[in-house]
């Protein structure tokens, strides 16, 4: 088990190494550059020139790679040229408010969706099923852009139930008011979110129970005389819900790359949006960071899902 | 009296269909089966995929609602779910599958899988518990080291025997074996049937024992049942069905038996050419205008076959005169 881990571990640092290679040429190979316009429209270009030299953007590619790399190990990801600010401190800011909005996100999600899921099996054909699966293709259908805007129009204008911008009100003072202002503004996103990305876990889980409670080892546990509670909780409850638990490994990239939906319509100050931004206004250091970063995140959630998938599943367990 | 009666056993599935889903036919899985298990004895259920002996075993174990029909054990119809529970009837009913890999839980220790109906219904502390498992695990012959491993980590004779176990260890009174060895190779066919058998004297257990290989069943049953398309077509001991069968389909069934005798092969292909064209001629005669058997009439004291109704009169009358003779 160690071994193999160990090993997952070691092939990920070759993975990270091109991947941060084409990530950074990616970057440099969009068109325009950091300062233009961004300092004063009428910006003399031989001032804009020098600015570039200074930072080293006329060097060849693979020298400035090199730089980057050695900043990086030295924990400077750079300045960003758009806020001004390390990217390290505009992580932690932005990765903070993402954080707590998609774990929110999340935990709605898997408690909605689960209990659905779970529900819609167990009456599997029957009116209850297909209310179940009614909502989620309808859930599923309507565009998740025009479900926010609808929403915050109505919650947040209309009935003026919750904020409509921001992650935190100005107004907000001491701990406990700051955690309570912060939690106000995600409940609208989080609770839209949840609502409406079940679609994935309800029909995943359903069709698992329906495979399992129809499988042969569920007929042998009905001949043994086991009574359907206990078979639920035994065999199919713990055999279906395995996958779904591994494929939970992957929502880790979702914890900190934040939706850009979500950020955009709410104006959210989180991680999607800062991503957006920084590819707008060409913030080199800020994409390059975060691509790397959610590119890491991938590999470490696959590595989870395979770790727990083996621990659950003793067929894949290398031995 | 017997272990288990099953009276005019019918299973139906509803075809729907229409704009309203409505039940417009059925599908006549089994169709009025009646026969009687004898406590100790090994009774043999045979014929064709889809002739309905999967589904009857189901209905007897209660896996399958019986549509009509009653299955008599101790006096109670275990038709009814309520029966059963109060009999604790699966307990005294177990069932052996075919397919040994897909029947077991992939993710369960063979630890778990043979204690689990222990802990259903004998309430044992670990100690007597893990005792008793590799008691069971030691009648099949197995390691003590099977415990913690998986179901895919044996051999499909090995497996087989597991099921086996996982069966016995309730210590029941029935035990319903459907196909259990059609998926093993010849050699491995014997060794689970041994242990079968070496189980059954040890603790009188019956079997209703399901298979479609004719040699199987010579081996171990006493009393068989012809089956095809959901009902009996003839019933009998041993010596009745192999050397004196009567209705067309046992006939063409037996004659199907390959022979290992390299001299006699030539005058069993002809014998069994001869089946054929009788059974080609004769066939519409043998079922009804909906393709079903016709109703059993005995034609000795422990012989039953589904006859046409002029061939059944016939026998009628013979054992009525007979009855005046004696």
């Amino acid at each position: 088990m160690w071994k193999t881990i160990l090993r997952r571990v070691l092939i990920m640092i070759p993975e990270l190494i091109i991947l941060s290679i084409l990530v950074f040429l990616l970057a440099k190979a969009m068109p325009g550059d950091p300062f233009t316009g961004s300092i004063n429209p009428r910006a003399d270009p031989a001032q804009i020139h020098h600015l570039m030299e200074i930072h080293g953007l006329y060097d060849p590619w693979y020298q400035q790679y090199w730089n980057w790399v050695v900043h990086l190990f030295h924990g400077d990801l750079g300045m960003s040229y758009e806020y001004q600010e390390p990217v390290v401190d505009l992580i932690q800011q932005r990765g903070a408010n993402t954080l707590w909005l998609a774990l929110f996100t999340m935990v709605l999600t898997y408690g909605i969706g689960l209990p659905l899921g779970m529900y819609a099996a167990h009456h599997e054909g029957k009116l209850q099923d297909t209310l179940v699966r009614v909502y989620t293709y309808v859930t599923m259908s309507i565009p998740f852009f025009v479900v926010l805007v609808i929403g915050i129009w109505i919650f947040g204008y209309a009935l003026n139930w919750f904020p409509t911008s921001g992650s935190v009100s100005a107004q907000a003072s001491g701990l406990g008011g700051t955690m309570l202002s912060r939690l106000d503004h995600i409940i609208l996103p989080g609770l839209l979110g949840a609502l409406f990305g079940t679609v994935n876990i309800v029909q995943y889980l359903r069709s698992e129970v329906i495979d399992a409670k129809h499988s042969d080892y569920v007929r042998t546990a009905r001949s043994k005389g086991v009574p359907m509670k206990d078979i639920y909780r035994h065999h199919i409850f713990r055999n279906s819900l395995l996958p779904i638990a591994a494929f939970a490994g992957y929502s880790i990239t979702g914890l900190l790359g934040g939706s850009i939906f979500t950020e955009m319509v709410f104006s959210y100050p989180g991680m999607g949006l800062l991503f957006l931004n920084a590819i707008n206004f060409r913030d080199y250091t800020v994409i390059t960071a975060l691509v790397l970063l959610y590119g890491f995140l991938n590999l470490l959630g696959t590595l989870l899902s395979d770790i727990v998938l083996s621990i659950v599943d003793p067929r894949v367990r290398v031995e | 009296m017997s272990l288990i009666e099953i009276n005019d056993l019918k299973v139906h599935y509803p075809i729907r269909g229409g704009f309203w889903n409505r039940i417009v036919d059925n599908v006549k899985a089994v169709d009025g089966v009646t026969f009687n298990i004898e406590a100790g004895e090994t009774y043999g259920l045979v014929g064709e995929s889809g002739s309905g002996k999967s589904t009857t075993a189901k209905a007897i174990i209660g896996l399958e609602k019986a549509t009509a029909g009653t299955v008599m054990y101790n006096g109670k119809d275990v038709t009814k779910a309520e029966n059963r529970r109060k009999l604790d009837y699966n307990r005294d009913v177990q069932m052996i599958f075919q397919d040994s890999l897909s029947s077991l839980n992939p993710r369960k220790r063979i630890e778990d899988v043979i204690a689990e109906p222990l802990r259903n219904f004998e309430h044992l502390d670990k100690e007597e518990e893990k005792l008793r498992v590799l008691q069971l695990l030691d009648i099949v012959g197995l390691d003590a080291d099977a415990l913690y491993k998986y179901p895919h980590q044996f051999s499909g004779g090995q497996r087989q025997r597991i099921g086996v176990a996982r069966a016995v260890a309730t210590h029941p009174k029935l035990i319903i074996a459907d196909e259990p060895v059609s998926a093993l190779d010849l050699s491995v066919q014997a060794q689970v049937l041994n242990f079968m058998k070496k189980i059954q004297r040890q603790f009188g257990i019956s079997y209703l024992f399901i298979s479609h290989d004719l040699g199987v069943v010579r081996h171990m049953c006493k009393n068989i049942a012809i089956m095809t398309r959901g009902r009996i077509v003839e019933v009998g001991t041993r010596e009745d069905i192999y050397n004196n069968p009567m209705h067309i389909y046992t006939k063409r069934l037996l004659a199907a038996i390959p022979e290992t005798n390299v001299n006699h092969r030539e005058a069993h292909r002809k014998h069994r050419l001869e089946i054929e064209k009788i059974y080609q001629e004769q066939q519409a005669t043998y079922y009804d205008q909906d393709g079903m058997a016709f109703p059993l009439v005995k034609v000795s004291p422990t012989h039953s076959v589904a006859l046409p109704p002029e061939l059944a009169k016939k026998f009628e009358q013979q054992s009525e005169s007979k009855g005046v003779n004696v």
